[in-house]
């Protein structure tokens, strides 16, 4: 008896054992040695198949399936294989006529004209009219009856929609304005359709099959499509409750693609998966609130910038992965972009700390950083900036709130301190770059300069490209000479991927375009 | 008749509190509904449009009012996130939560009630003590560590079942129960082993008094004395654990759901709170309360069953 007791004893032993073991292999295993693909070429070997059916893991349910009523990048991300604008963006970040075949500027900025494409279909069959163009961007503008706001903010420079002719409209803005073009992505619909909410209708690749919140968002091949039909006939977008029941969809194969990994789960996955990588697209930044002690004062803002080393974040928390930026910009704006600025503060401890001396912190100081508690990577991020600001004295420390939290008392109530978030924008360079006028609403950090807002009326002004050019890239310079926040990084996306399938590709963009990616055939 | 009706009046005072705890609460912790639903880039004109949509602009006790009434008339309002009635999005989610409820109290009778007896039988004996260690072993692991370990060793290792593979009750019947096995299974078993440490507690203890040593002397077998006399009297104190369980089961087991992805009310619930969906909390919450409520009543009607002595005081 004693025997079998023991026997049953040490079975149980090395149960337990194995299955301790079982969890520790995760993280070690293959770690570094992700492959950087690039979004492959149509090789012989990688000739793309018609058909079949993929389930893309996402993060966030989605928070209205009325394209107009979107506020969450998840939502727009997933919506845009539906919805199509007069113009959409493509993977380099030039807009592209889409229900549109064409568009004119006029000179002065202030009337756009656009030509219907022929032969554009909704998903309900009905073909796009110049009315159905009208109502949306009535509706969007906020100018149908019984509507008192604009669905889209932007839209309220628009002061005419005229209808030219059956194929042509002609959009009349209170003054020049040549940047409303990337809002003109705002998705056309039907004409006093009203089941948006429930059963979206729209002309992209891809057509609305069903809903069910907190669970999946399905779609099917638009096979009517005007581009040509995508090759997949059907996707599932399935919420995931959080990355670790992702992982076990990655690992079971029960999700073929998941948008959001971090670099440990990259390199876990990457023997059984492939791992794609490309910029986010986000602005990520020690954000600091210009208006309270001690940040008030120039010299501690750069003081902060001299003692962050944003190359030791990547390398800590993502493996290296992400790019480093120097101001409120990333590299998705091209021609606006100030890459140079990366560098004006190089990692400088002596530095910082006569800065802070001067400003009459020579001990230092404490401060707090407010991060939102479902960003995974902001906290990690923080945890770094805590160690790095220790070695000037500033004793920072990390307060976790809830999203909505962060949203009324951080950036609405601007009762915070400090704080670490992305922000992503719209392709227009003064969705990130308005946010830093005296006055906006979005100022959450309260930057306020005079030179600033001249240059930012300037430069939203401007129909030469040249000057506006120009102007933004001066702005973007205003931002780093007064340190308005301390700029980190534009971080990596990193994608798993099922191994049969190809074809994805990464945008400037939040979006998540399914029309082209296929299964390789055999 | 007079007891059943005191039942009511009860259910009906504490839900009445319960609601308007639900509902105050809101108003108390920090985060704005409408900044959560329009995020980042709102004017000042469309918080303030949208505030007048969803009626926040109105006094706290007109609001309450609104909501109560709309409650007994069967409305349960607008979900502020998804701009659809809260009664839809429930309608998908209970099913899950109830069949998931279902299964878990199947497994836990079916196996508790042989597994305690048996126990009890052999607790003097040395496989009793190996399964008394096994027992709080079993009894320690928390339902969502269980379903970890479920989803390691028979869906990535054995792959019985694919994790993250939900199947709909809408696509087909046998895969929706059959992918709720797993998820059952891993609230079910903790659970059991309470109920099976109580139920041999309470047979030992029955065991002592005169009526055992007197079915005895009568002539009767072991099984017979364990199964006719004790087993009766041993339930009452496990009826009033195995309610409490029943009425945790049945709120949705927030954890295990999201452990398996399985879109059922826990997850629902967790979402609404973090979006500041009130409508769709105050709803879940008040669902809930009216579960431990109900089953509790039940386990009191049950108390008189097993032994009609207990007058319980309403």
């Amino acid at each position: 008896m004693k025997k079998q007791l023991q026997r049953i004893l040490f079975m149980l032993m090395v149960f337990s054992v194995t299955i301790a073991l079982y969890g520790c292999t995760g993280g070690k295993e293959g770690e570094g040695d992700i492959t950087e693909s690039l979004p492959e070429s149509n090789t012989a070997q990688n000739e793309p198949k018609k058909g079949g059916s993929i389930v893309v893991g996402i993060q966030q349910d989605l928070d209205s399936l009325d394209p107009h009523m979107i506020e969450a990048a998840g939502t727009s991300e997933v919506l845009f294989n539906i919805f199509e604008g007069l113009v959409k963006p493509d993977e380099n970040g030039e807009l592209v006529p889409a229900v549109a075949s064409g568009y004119k500027i006029s000179e002065d900025g202030t009337t756009y004209t656009f030509t219907l494409r022929e032969g554009v279909k909704f998903h309900n069959g009905q073909p796009v009219t110049i009315e159905d163009v009208i109502y949306s961007i009535q509706r969007c503008a906020g100018r149908l009856e019984g509507q008192t706001e604009p669905l889209v903010s932007a839209y309220s420079v628009i002061t005419e929609v005229n209808q030219v002719d059956e194929k042509t409209v002609e959009l009349v803005l209170e003054q020049g304005n040549t940047e409303l073009i990337g809002y003109l992505t705002a998705a056309i619909i039907p004409k006093d359709y009203t089941e948006q909410n429930t059963n979206p209708v729209g002309t992209g690749p891809f057509r609305f099959v069903s809903y069910s919140p907190q669970h999946a968002f399905v779609m099917e091949a638009n096979e009517e499509y005007w581009g040509g039909a995508p090759y997949l006939d059907k996707v599932e977008f399935r919420i995931v409750a959080n990355t670790d029941s992702a992982m076990l969809g990655l690992k079971s194969g029960s999700i073929d693609i998941y948008p959001y990994l971090t670099s440990d789960q990259a390199a876990e996955l990457s023997s059984q998966m492939n791992i794609l990588s490309g910029p986010a697209n986000i602005v990520q930044a020690l954000f600091l609130n210009n208006q309270v002690e001690p940040f008030q004062d120039i010299r501690v803002r750069q003081a902060l910038c001299y003692a962050v080393n944003v190359q030791e974040i990547m390398d800590m928390i993502a493996d290296g992965y992400g790019t480093k930026i120097g101001t409120g910009m990333f590299s998705a704006f091209h021609q606006y972009y100030r890459e140079d600025l990366k560098d004006y503060y190089q990692t400088d401890i002596v530095k910082a700390k006569e800065l802070l001396t001067e400003a009459g912190y020579p001990n230092g100081f404490e401060m707090t950083i407010t991060v939102p508690s479902n960003y995974q990577f902001h906290i990690d991020t923080a945890q770094v900036l805590v160690e790095q600001l220790k070695q000037v004295g500033i004793m920072a420390k990390i307060e976790l709130i809830e999203w909505a939290s962060w949203l009324t008392e951080v950036y609405r109530g601007r009762n915070y301190q400090s704080t670490v978030v992305g922000l992503d924008a719209e392709l227009a360079p003064k969705a990130l770059m308005g946010r830093y006028q005296s006055d906006s609403t979005k100022n959450f950090v309260n930057f306020s300069d005079k030179e600033y807002d001249e240059v930012l009326i300037q430069a939203v002004n401007s129909i030469d490209m040249q000057e506006k050019i120009e102007t933004y890239q001066r702005l973007q310079e205003i931002l780093t000479e007064q340190a308005a926040s301390v700029y980190l990084q534009d971080p990596a996306k990193l994608v798993a991927m099922n191994k049969e399938l190809a074809g994805f590709v990464f945008y400037p963009v939040y979006v998540l375009d399914m029309s082209k990616v296929y299964f390789k055939a055999e | 008749m007079k007891f059943m009706i005191k039942k009511i009046i009860t259910l009906v005072i504490t839900l009445f509190f319960i609601s308007i705890a639900a509902f105050l609460a809101f108003q108390i912790i920090p985060g704005d509904p409408v900044l959560s639903l329009l995020g980042m880039e709102a004017t000042e004109g469309q918080i303030e449009a949208m505030r007048e949509q969803l009626g926040l602009n109105e006094p706290l006790l007109v609001r309450y009012g609104n909501w109560i009434l709309g409650l007994l008339k069967g409305d349960f309002g607008l979900s502020y996130h998804y701009q659809i009635p809260v009664a839809n999005l429930l309608k998908d989610k209970f099913p899950v939560t109830f069949a998931l409820a279902g299964l878990t109290i199947l497994f836990m009778f079916l196996s508790a009630f042989p597994i305690g007896l048996f126990y009890a039988r052999f607790a003097e004996k040395k496989i009793g003590r190996v399964f008394q260690i096994i027992n709080q072993t079993v009894m320690a692991i928390p339902s969502f560590f269980l379903g970890i370990i479920i989803t390691l060793i028979f869906g990535l290792l054995l792959k019985w079942f694919t994790p993250g593979k939900y199947i709909s009750y809408t696509e087909s019947l046998t895969g929706f129960f059959g992918y709720l096995i797993a998820p059952a299974a891993a609230i079910a078993i903790p659970k059991t082993a309470m109920i099976v440490k109580f139920l041999q507690n309470s047979v030992l203890a029955q065991r002592q008094n005169d009526y055992v040593r007197t079915a005895f002397s009568k002539g009767n077998t072991e099984n017979r004395v364990l199964y006719v006399h004790i087993l009766k009297n041993a339930c009452i104190p496990v009826v009033t654990i195995l309610g409490m369980m029943i009425a945790e089961i049945m709120a949705g087991s927030i954890v295990v759901e999201q452990v398996f992805g399985l879109p059922g009310l826990g997850r629902l619930l967790v979402a609404s709170i973090e979006a500041r969906d009130y409508p769709v909390v105050q709803v879940i919450v008040i669902y809930i309360a009216a579960t431990v409520v109900i089953v509790n009543g039940i386990v009191d009607i049950l108390y008189r069953f097993l032994d009609p002595r207990i007058r319980v005081e309403a």
